[in-house]
């Protein structure tokens, strides 16, 4: 008490409630005004930017430095992707590929976290540290890995593939000597392997929320049911799957916008921005922008489109958050 | 018998998570020979580190080792974590111990904000780039990643800080510490754990980045990282006893950090579960 008087600065706001209430006012804004900076340069400025650029001829470095002018062309850019078929092909790779590997995601997830909860202590540590394993390497590491494991000469696939009887396997692939073969050539395989690499990345995430999930869950409620007869698979569908209702629809929406902006993954196993049947929206935006010869504007009106098509799911994950913050 | 089923399942689960991590570090400790034999060995017979010291004493390219690239990348990553440490403690300490009018705006478009696909703002911060003369420089890389890393960064923190009985600040202030005393010796050591938590997940996300140290970075001797891995080791004849032993050690420290804050980190992505 005595230091408080020694301080007139604090116990002249501590009299007069006026100057008091001024300065809490001002000190909230004051804490996020760096924050506020960082987010509005780096994050929402180049936001509106890419629409700015989406309207511009934009096709040499010379231009972005401002050396040279832009010339307006609306709605150009947009007119010539849209009436490009391969647009279209990039599209339906992007939304196909994107709801195979929610749908894939989900339901490995959803497994492996309902299994982790029916495992012994012991066991359930054990699998989950594995789990966890495959979530915390870098999408990069693990695209290489899988890359090394799809190898055409040495790799574990081509050996698995090798090591089948050569009758079984001329009659399944037409073919019994893999070596070779190129894992990545056709666009469907590679959309295949694609796959693999990155469910194989992202259903820790979905086991783990939903473990999380069913510790919070009454365990009497699905004991109660097992005793009067009810199968696994009605448990599932008539108790866990309501409670957990909100869970899964956050982990629906993130899900699916991670899987639309896949680049990493794509981008390691396809050894670069060449392999075009296999493009998706992340992949050609870029690739239309930073392949010679550069291509800003085109590319800054696919990104618009990604980003759309996005912010649509965005808002379906703002709510979802927003009434879970409002129970708690 | 059901029991047998279930321990069956999770060891295959177990084994399909770890596998590649596995056979990652195993590759690079085995010598060349073993690697290219037709038949693949499930442990290194002969285990050697032959490959990691090629990486860590040759050079990758004239002039340039694999040290420099990490180092750049640890460069890069730590400025990234002090920064947004920094900046996102102010903000969080704003939202976790205030009501103020744009608190819920606030909330809500650091949300959205990280919804943001990432990848459609390469253009215009390549444009924001150029125009700064940062082009090809580490800083432009530190200044993308903190954008980055920040909302999350603040959204995490604000669990931490609104945990900090607010009846130890106000016991401070009524024993006549100034707000910034109080911050320093109250609140800070208390958060300090969340701040580790909170600097890993800013640290793994410059770290592991690829997209824009692509873009704006041409001078080979400022690459991090992951271009350099992606540049030399993505070629045809890939050589895979080095590149396993490169993907290990860049992979391991973020492996050790995850585990460290990995309840955090879903709670802070399940969101509603961190209360602020």
């Amino acid at each position: 008490m005595s230091s408080q008087t020694k301080n007139p600065e604090t116990s002249a706001a501590r009299e007069t409630p006026a100057r008091r209430r001024r300065r809490v006012d001002r000190l909230p804004y004051l804490l996020l005004l760096p924050a506020l900076l960082i987010i509005g340069v780096l994050l929402l400025w180049p936001l509106g930017q890419v629409v700015v650029m989406s309207f511009y001829r934009l096709n040499s470095v010379r231009q972005l430095r401002g050396d040279r002018e832009w010339p307006w062309v609306g709605l150009g850019n947009y007119v010539d992707i849209l009436s490009d078929p391969f647009f279209l092909t990039v599209l339906r790779n992007t939304v196909l590929f994107a709801a195979a590997n929610v749908l894939l995601t989900m339901v490995l997830g959803t497994l492996v976290g309902l299994l982790l909860n029916r495992l012994g202590r012991k066991m359930a540590t054990f699998v989950a540290s594995c789990v966890m394993l495959a979530w915390a390497t870098p999408a990069l590491t693990g695209t290489i890995v899988w890359k090394w494991i799809f190898d055409d000469t040495s790799g574990l696939v081509t050996w698995l593939f090798n090591a089948l009887p050569d009758g079984l396997s001329t009659s399944l692939f037409g073919r019994s000597d893999w070596t070779g073969y190129g894992w990545f050539n056709s666009p469907l395989l590679f959309f295949a392997i694609l796959t693999l690499v990155v469910v194989w990345h992202s259903f820790p995430f979905i086991a783990v929320s939903v473990l999380a999930g069913l510790k919070s869950v009454p365990s009497e409620l699905h004991e109660a049911a097992r005793v009067d007869g009810a199968s696994p698979w009605r448990v599932f569908w008539k108790i866990t799957f309501p409670l957990l209702r909100p869970v899964f629809g956050i982990l629906i929406v993130l899900s699916t916008i991670w899987d639309f902006k896949v680049f990493t993954q794509q981008f390691v196993l396809a050894g670069g921005t060449q392999d075009r049947p296999t493009f998706m929206l992340a992949i050609y935006s870029y690739a239309e922008a930073f392949s010679p010869p550069p291509k800003y504007g085109l590319g800054a009106a696919i990104a618009v489109i990604l980003t759309l098509i996005l912010l649509v799911v965005t808002g379906f994950y703002v709510r979802m958050v927003l009434r879970q913050e409002d129970e708690s | 018998m059901k029991k047998v089923a279930l321990n069956g399942a999770g060891l295959l689960v177990a084994l399909f998570a770890a596998f590649p991590v596995y056979w990652m570090i195993s590759t690079s400790l085995k010598p060349s020979n073993e690697i290219f034999s037709s038949t693949p060995q499930p442990v290194p017979t002969h285990p050697t580190l032959a490959h990691y010291r090629e990486i860590l004493t040759g050079n990758l390219i004239p002039g340039v080792s694999f040290l420099d690239f990490f180092l750049n990348s640890a460069l890069v990553a730590v400025s990234t974590v002090v920064l947004s440490g920094l900046v996102a403690l102010l903000a969080a300490t704003a939202v976790a111990r205030f009501r103020f009018k744009l608190r819920t705006s606030f909330l809500i478009m650091l949300l959205v904000v990280q919804m943001i696909p990432l990848e459609a703002l390469v253009i215009p911060l390549f444009l924001m780039i150029q125009r700064l003369g940062l082009y090809n420089t580490l800083p432009s890389l530190i200044l993308t990643y903190l954008g980055f890393s920040l909302p999350f960064a603040v959204w995490m923190l604000r669990g931490f800080v609104a945990a900090v009985p607010k009846e130890l600040e106000e016991a401070a202030a009524i024993d006549g510490a100034s707000r910034a005393q109080t911050f320093r010796r109250v609140l800070f050591p208390l958060v300090a754990p969340g701040l580790v938590a909170t600097s890993i997940f800013s640290f793994i996300t410059a770290w592991n980045e690829l997209i824009f140290a692509l873009t704006f970075i041409n001078d080979q001797g400022s690459y991090t990282l992951p271009v350099a891995m992606t540049f030399f080791f993505g070629r045809d004849d890939t050589n895979w006893g080095p590149v396993m032993a490169a993907s290990t050690l860049f992979t391991l420290p973020v492996i050790i950090f995850f585990l460290l804050v990995q309840r955090r980190m879903v709670s802070g992505l399940v969101a509603g579960a961190v209360k602020g």
